[in-house]
């Protein structure tokens, strides 16, 4: 088992979300980030004064998959959140020792 | 007064009084999350504290004869306001105390200690706030025949040099210049701008004192100067920096309404479109300038008020007509340079008194509670720290 953490640009969300689905994920959970990475933040003007600012929205996404669909559900976020722009994210695969559904008890791929 | 008359002032009364929450709203939106609550309780408790002065030494210094420079105590703790048209005005006269302070803490904002916003409140409109109403409605000013219909030499200019006095001393906010500093909720700040909008009804036309014709060309006149404040601002923020914002817009409008406030009985509405727009351009133009020189006026009170207040006082100086009010004068165009002479020198004696005599009394507070919260209660927020709550919950878990 494996869970994918991908930190992608929020309006990619909704062909990342797709794209997971068209490859069999059952489930996801996303959540509101900032950050930066080499591209190292951006220009934004307030009240007429230029900033720089570090830390730029981001959306991270994390999916718990069982070991076989590690490499498409990686593949669909690569593919789908890709525009060939700085600042299109990073995506990490990591292992899972343990998943329990807490409603039955299962465990290990049957929790998936 | 008629009792037509007597109703809209009691009407005016009660809209001037829902500007100070508006502002509060206004102000709010524009901080930080951490620090909502310090902003919204600094103006609501405002309310409460001028109250208690107006009723003890405002009023009667305001505008008890006494002499040119400063009323008299017979009025004090309103002894021997007898009729009720003189206690109207009272109220109606302790409203515009009540916003006054209130809108220099728009520009103290996220730093300024609560205990020494209370004492310098006390202090500022017992003793500031009378002494330049007292000039510009009761006094040498009035005499000279200065014209300020509302309040802009009294309210806008008295509150916008104030702030500018208090920021000196309370230095800027950490990351100021370094960092936006951005609004934490700009719908809060659109709302709080709709109940200023409104409430400026009741300012300025209210101001007639009557349900007359000057009160209704003040209200038109407001209005004009509301619309073409938020034009002309966004107008020159969209070519400037290619977005127009929300912020913009609010402060547009206000300072439209800040311009038009000393003239709205005074001068037609077709003045009114050049007051708002040229006040939109230049307070736009006027909030930079906190950069350059390094003056953290923190949601631009100096730039708005301040420059709206200037703007409005000596445009008036040239746009007044006294076919539109008998009471007024003849401006500049209308042949008669004198006055805006005049406006001038009223605005350099409010600039210098009222900048000296703060400057003086955020001393004091300073020397006897510190003026700003410590590092730890600036990073944490003034919220958590000052006044142990928070503004926003969104779960439960402490």
């Amino acid at each position: 088992m494996k869970l994918i953490v991908a930190y992608i640009k929020p309006f990619k969300l909704e062909e990342v979300k797709d794209a997971l689905k068209a490859a069999g994920v059952t489930g996801m959970s996303t959540s509101d980030v900032s950050g930066f990475g080499r591209q190292s933040g951006q220009t934004e003007v307030y009240r007429g004064a230029e900033y720089e600012v570090d830390f730029v929205p981001k959306v991270r996404v994390e999916v718990l998959v069982s070991d076989d669909l590690a490499t498409p559900a990686l593949a669909a976020i690569e593919h789908a959140a890709h525009t060939g722009e700085i600042g299109d994210g990073k995506v990490a695969v990591l292992p899972v020792d343990q998943v329990v559904r807490i409603r039955t008890g299962e465990r290990g791929p049957d929790a998936l | 007064m008629s009792e037509g008359d007597v109703a809209w002032v009691l009407i005016s009364s009660a809209l001037v009084l829902f500007m100070t929450p508006g502002l509060a709203l206004f102000y709010g939106g524009m901080v930080r999350s951490r620090n909502v609550l310090n902003m919204l309780l600094m103006n609501f408790f405002t309310i409460s504290i001028v109250t208690v002065i107006w009723s003890l030494v405002g009023y009667t210094l305001a505008f008890d004869d006494g002499n040119g420079i400063l009323g008299g105590f017979d009025h004090f703790f309103l002894r021997d306001v007898s009729s009720g048209e003189d206690l109207l005005f009272v109220m109606f006269q302790m409203t515009f105390a009540i916003i006054t302070p209130a809108l220099i803490s728009g520009a103290v904002a996220e730093r300024m200690s609560f205990k020494a916003w209370v004492l310098f409140t006390t202090l500022w409109a017992a003793v500031v706030y009378p002494i330049v109403a007292h000039w510009a409605w009761n006094g040498w000013l009035t005499d000279w025949g200065v014209l300020d219909f509302a309040g802009g030499l009294v309210v806008h200019i008295n509150a916008g040099v104030a702030a500018l006095a208090v920021v000196l001393l309370l230095k800027p906010r950490r990351g100021f210049g370094e960092e936006a500093i951005r609004p934490h909720s700009l719908p809060l700040t659109l709302l709080g701008t709709g109940m200023l909008w409104l409430g400026w009804f009741g300012f300025n036309a209210g101001s007639a004192l009557a349900a007359d014709g000057i009160a209704i060309n003040a209200m038109v006149a407001t209005q004009i100067g509301a619309a073409l404040g938020a034009l002309g601002w966004v107008a020159a923020e969209w070519m400037k920096t290619g977005a127009p914002t929300t912020l913009g817009a609010a402060s547009g409008a206000v300072a439209g309404l800040v311009a038009i406030t000393p003239a709205a009985g005074f001068v037609g509405p077709q003045a009114a479109f050049v007051f708002g727009l040229a006040a939109g351009v230049l307070c736009y133009l006027a909030v930079s300038l906190k950069f350059r020189y390094g003056y953290d006026d923190s949601l631009d009170v100096v730039g708005v008020h301040l420059v709206g207040g200037v703007v409005g006082s000596i445009l008036l100086g040239v746009f007044a007509q006294a076919s539109v009010n008998p009471a007024g004068a003849d401006g500049l165009l209308f042949g008669n340079a004198a006055l805006l002479g005049k406006q001038v020198v009223a605005v350099v004696a409010v600039l210098a008194f009222s900048f000296v005599a703060t400057w003086i009394i955020a001393k004091v507070v300073d020397a006897v509670v510190g003026l700003r919260v410590d590092e730890r209660s600036e990073l944490e927020g003034l919220d958590i720290t000052v006044h142990e709550e928070r503004a926003y919950v969104l779960a439960d878990t402490r």
